[in-house]
């Protein structure tokens, strides 16, 4: 199967480059697989792994024009020749390696982490099993990248715009039974751009390896929102 | 160029749930905290556990702390430390209450209250009923555990070098340690950070053997980090297979697939685990299913083509628990194994898991240097998680206890910290020769020319692991492995880097991991062949008996010469009788 690579080295390289391997396709093989033996035969190619079975989130590239984990991306369900470039819109550092900084501060900035406002009970909260599910679909994400960097509005405006994933967070907390910053977490949304720049253009769900729906949690924020104001 | 320096009151390597545990407690506490990490946090290993955590809630059946405390010194094949186990156990409690309250999302029983599942080697009254204690979300619980805690030190603003690289700890000639020499991985530049107290949390190492549950980035740096420091390890020769790794992949399938009800079958559609541990046949401890899948295979009654693995069957539960409780497992069976649970078993064999033995702590989470049974412990030093050897887990830990392992003594030794940073208010001097030294194991990856790669290394070396320091260990087959790794480590001299780039250069810190995955390894093999009897995950078909007269003690191994020692299991828990050494049966 051939494959043709990003390249870029800011050391060595003026301007970035595609290069073409040829790797022997074995079964069950995911993209992965593929680059570690593009890696065995050219040692300074270079990209982020580590978990191998898309828990960790650190393999997000982009394969024939789709962002996809490369460790589930079976060879099978790709076209030959493989083109795989870094994420759209993030500057590289080298290779598939692009610095996701602005992805990080944007999720930061939605407050990440669970606000009570009521002293703590001695056992756990409580939360009933209908509460809980309320997270399923959101709790799960793993800040792979996927998402934010398909987003034709995150690329326009990365620091106004929040991007899906921060968004699908701000929605994990304000969907969690035990939270109690609500009116806070929505109010730090409000204005022009943070929220409403999304066009529900929907590349963020098609991108999504874990499934989830980052549009619909957008929605949803959008209902509350609208609930509060009536 | 001068060499850029940093300082802090605590460094902690590792951004585990071990090390963000105890990074949250510092920072509450305003202690000037460093956590470095060669991922971004929420990419470390911890988020990779599946079935949960293990603590006496009683939310589902009748349960205690001391209850906990026997299956874990049960589990341990009596070599864990009764003392920490104590503390351990009782600790349980109050840390997953405190997990749900930074804002884990637990899966929930119908009254509100945390969902809690059955895992191998858990039983009620002592040895009696299976007991259900493991408390998860879904089978996701190491995803929840740890971006809540990252989420919480967002929120206490801790300090964070993402993506650095630590190389070498630091220290003076009184052996103190001063910090740690990183290498930031984005430049290629080295960064010296000086720290009144350091705390390693750098994870496992299962990547020293080929097939395994660990990702690429477990290489066991912390551990070697403390060999090359002249400090010891201790019971590397523990390592344990977890009995349930996707088959030719390595691929974890949690316990809790067992624990919801899935067993295990040969070729025959025998559900052999009754004949292996009649009563508690597939929630048996992990050593014990491991090896009987090992024999089952050898014996001839192996699943598929090659007759080289056995079948996990889940297709009896409905597909409303399979959803509910395991849908990770779902999609990971369907991804790497090509099958759906829900209609067909899954193929599986054993999967090099996790390791019991590592840095030696005292139960204050603080690195022992040397093998004296009273002797003091290393000040300002601390380890924690699964680099660490508190010991609660001895020679065998069971499953939903590292999790809990991680989270108590990262905690602790979080609060340990702070109390020393409080005493010792002084950076002591720093000392450019430890530093020089560290700098030129760095230089020596710019060497050029011809040589071996890492990964034809690394190849070979984690054959040879899995071939000669596996599931069934003999004297001559682990005496010819120990010779080879020896080999290896003289072929390092040979490897050379072909790519001497500064930015990102994976080649250079791949290398750097192998270093350290042969200082481990050798540390594994040696113990291990040394340990003649059959403990917990340390099997011995020539030595198959457990001799408590001569061997119930812990190995402590040195990289100088392979130097070996042994010291005293703490049978003497903190508050309650001790639990004297039965025969192991499930
Ligand atoms: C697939 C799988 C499933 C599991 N399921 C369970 C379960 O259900 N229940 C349970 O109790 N246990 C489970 N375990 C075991 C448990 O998850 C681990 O033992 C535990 O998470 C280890 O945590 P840690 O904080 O010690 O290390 P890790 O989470 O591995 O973190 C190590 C950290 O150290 C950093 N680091 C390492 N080396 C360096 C270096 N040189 N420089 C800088 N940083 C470095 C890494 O970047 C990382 O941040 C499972 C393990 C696996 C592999
Ligand atoms: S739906 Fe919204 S968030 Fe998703 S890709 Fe489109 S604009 Fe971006
Ligand atoms: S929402 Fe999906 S694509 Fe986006 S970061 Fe999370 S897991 Fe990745
Ligand atoms: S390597 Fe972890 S998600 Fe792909």
């Amino acid at each position: 199967m051939k494959f043709s690579v990003y390249r870029y080295n800011p050391e060595t390289d003026s301007e970035p480059y595609m290069q073409m391997f040829e790797i022997e396709q074995r079964q069950g093989m995911m993209l992965r697989d593929a680059l570690l033996a593009i890696q065995e035969q050219d040692e300074s190619f270079t990209f982020r792994h580590s978990c191998g079975e898309g828990v960790c989130g650190s393999d997000g590239v982009n394969v024939n024009g789709s962002n996809k984990l490369a460790c589930i991306a079976p060879l099978t369900e790709l076209k030959d020749p493989v083109e795989v470039r870094p994420f759209p819109g993030r500057p590289v550092i080298r290779d598939l390696v692009v610095d996701m900084s602005q992805f990080y501060a944007q999720y930061n900035q939605v407050d990440p982490w669970l606000q009570r406002k009521e002293p703590l009970p001695e056992q756990e909260i409580l939360q009933t099993p209908e509460e809980r599910d309320q997270l399923d679909g959101l709790y799960e994400c793993i800040m792979c990248g996927c998402c934010s960097t398909a987003c034709p509005s995150f690329w326009w405006n990365p620091d106004k715009f929040l991007g899906p994933q921060a968004l699908l967070s701000a929605c994990r907390f304000l969907a969690d039974s035990r939270d109690q910053a609500g009116e806070e977490r929505l109010d730090k949304l409000e204005g022009p751009y943070k929220l409403f720049r999304c066009h529900t253009i929907m590349s963020c769900v098609e991108a999504c390896p874990k499934g989830l729906n980052p549009t619909k949690a957008i929605g949803h924020i959008k209902a509350i929102m609208l609930k509060e104001a009536i | 160029m001068a060499l850029e320096k940093q300082r802090f009151d605590t460094l902690i390597l590792g951004a585990g749930g071990a090390g963000l545990n105890a990074a949250l407690q510092l920072a509450n506490a305003n202690l000037k905290v460093a956590v470095v990490s060669k991922v971004f946090p929420t990419r470390s290993h911890t988020v990779a556990a599946q079935g949960g955590v293990n603590a006496a809630l009683a939310n589902v059946l009748p349960d205690n702390w001391h209850w906990h405390m026997f299956d874990t010194v049960k589990g341990s094949d009596y070599l864990g430390d009764q003392d920490a186990i104590e503390y351990m156990c009782r600790e349980a409690i109050p840390t997953v209450y405190e997990l749900e309250h930074n804002g884990v999302p637990f899966s929930r029983l119908a009254n509100g209250k945390i969902y809690q599942r059955a895992f191998g080697g858990q039983s009620q009254d002592f040895g009696g009923e299976q007991a259900a204690r493991t408390c998860a979300a879904a089978d996701r619980t190491g995803h929840a555990i740890l971006h809540t805690l990252y989420q919480q030190n967002i929120r206490a603003k801790t300090h964070f070098y993402d993506e650095y690289f630590a190389v070498d700890l630091i220290k003076d000639d009184a052996g103190m340690i001063l910090g740690a020499l990183v290498l930031n991985i984005a430049t290629g530049e080295p960064l010296l950070i000086e720290s009144k107290t350091t705390l390693l949390a750098t994870g496992g190492c299962g990547q020293v053997f080929r097939t395994t549950s660990n990702a690429h980035i477990n290489t066991g740096d912390g551990m070697a980090m403390v060999l090359r420091a002249d400090l010891p390890l201790m019971d590397m020769e523990f390592f344990q297979f977890h009995p349930t790794g996707i088959a030719g992949k390595g691929m974890l399938i949690t316990e809790g697939v067992r624990g919801e009800g899935g067993y295990l079958i040969n070729k025959d559609g025998d559900r052999f685990m009754e004949k292996y541990a009649p009563n508690a046949k597939d929630l048996a401890s992990r050593d014990v299913v491991a090896r009987s899948i090992v024999t089952e295979v050898r014996d001839g009654h192996g699943c598929g083509p090659e007759a080289d693995h056995v079948m996990l069957k889940v297709n009896h539960l409905s597909e409303d628990v399979i959803a509910k409780r395991l849908p990770g497992i779902r999609e990971s069976a369907k991804i790497f194994a090509g099958v759906d649970p829900v209609k067909d078993p899954i193929p599986v064999f054993p999967t090099a898991h996790y390791v019991m033995g590592g840095i030696p702590t005292d139960r204050f989470g603080r690195v022992m240097p040397t093998a004296d049974d009273d002797g003091e412990h290393l000040p300002g030093l601390y380890a924690a998680g699964e680099c660490a050897c508190a010991s609660v887990h001895g020679a065998n830990r069971l499953g939903g206890n590292s999790l809990l392992d991680i989270l108590v003594f990262g905690r602790l030794a979080g609060h340990n910290i702070i109390d020393y940073v409080k005493e010792n208010k002084a950076h002591r001097p720093l000392n450019e020769a430890s530093v020089e030294a560290s700098m030129a194991r760095l230089g020596r990856w710019d060497a050029k020319g011809d040589g071996m790669t890492v990964s034809q290394l690394r190849n070979e070396f984690r054959k040879t692991m899995e071939d000669h320091a596996g599931v069934f260990r003999v004297e001559d087959m682990m005496a010819e492995g120990v010779e080879k790794i020896k080999q290896v480590r003289e072929k390092l001299n040979d490897v050379r880097l072909t790519d001497h780039t500064r930015t990102f250069n994976t080649n250079r810190t791949e290398a750097l991991e192998l270093e350290n995955l042969i200082d481990v390894g050798l540390a594994i093999a040696v113990s291990a062949l040394h340990r003649k009897e059959s403990r917990g995950a340390h099997s011995r078909p020539d030595y198959p008996k457990r001799d408590d007269a001569e061997w119930m003690k812990h190995t402590l191994y040195w990289r100088e010469s392979d130097k070996l020692d042994y010291k005293g299991v703490r049978v003497q828990p903190l508050t309650v009788e001790s639990f004297p050494p039965k025969e192991r049966v499930y």
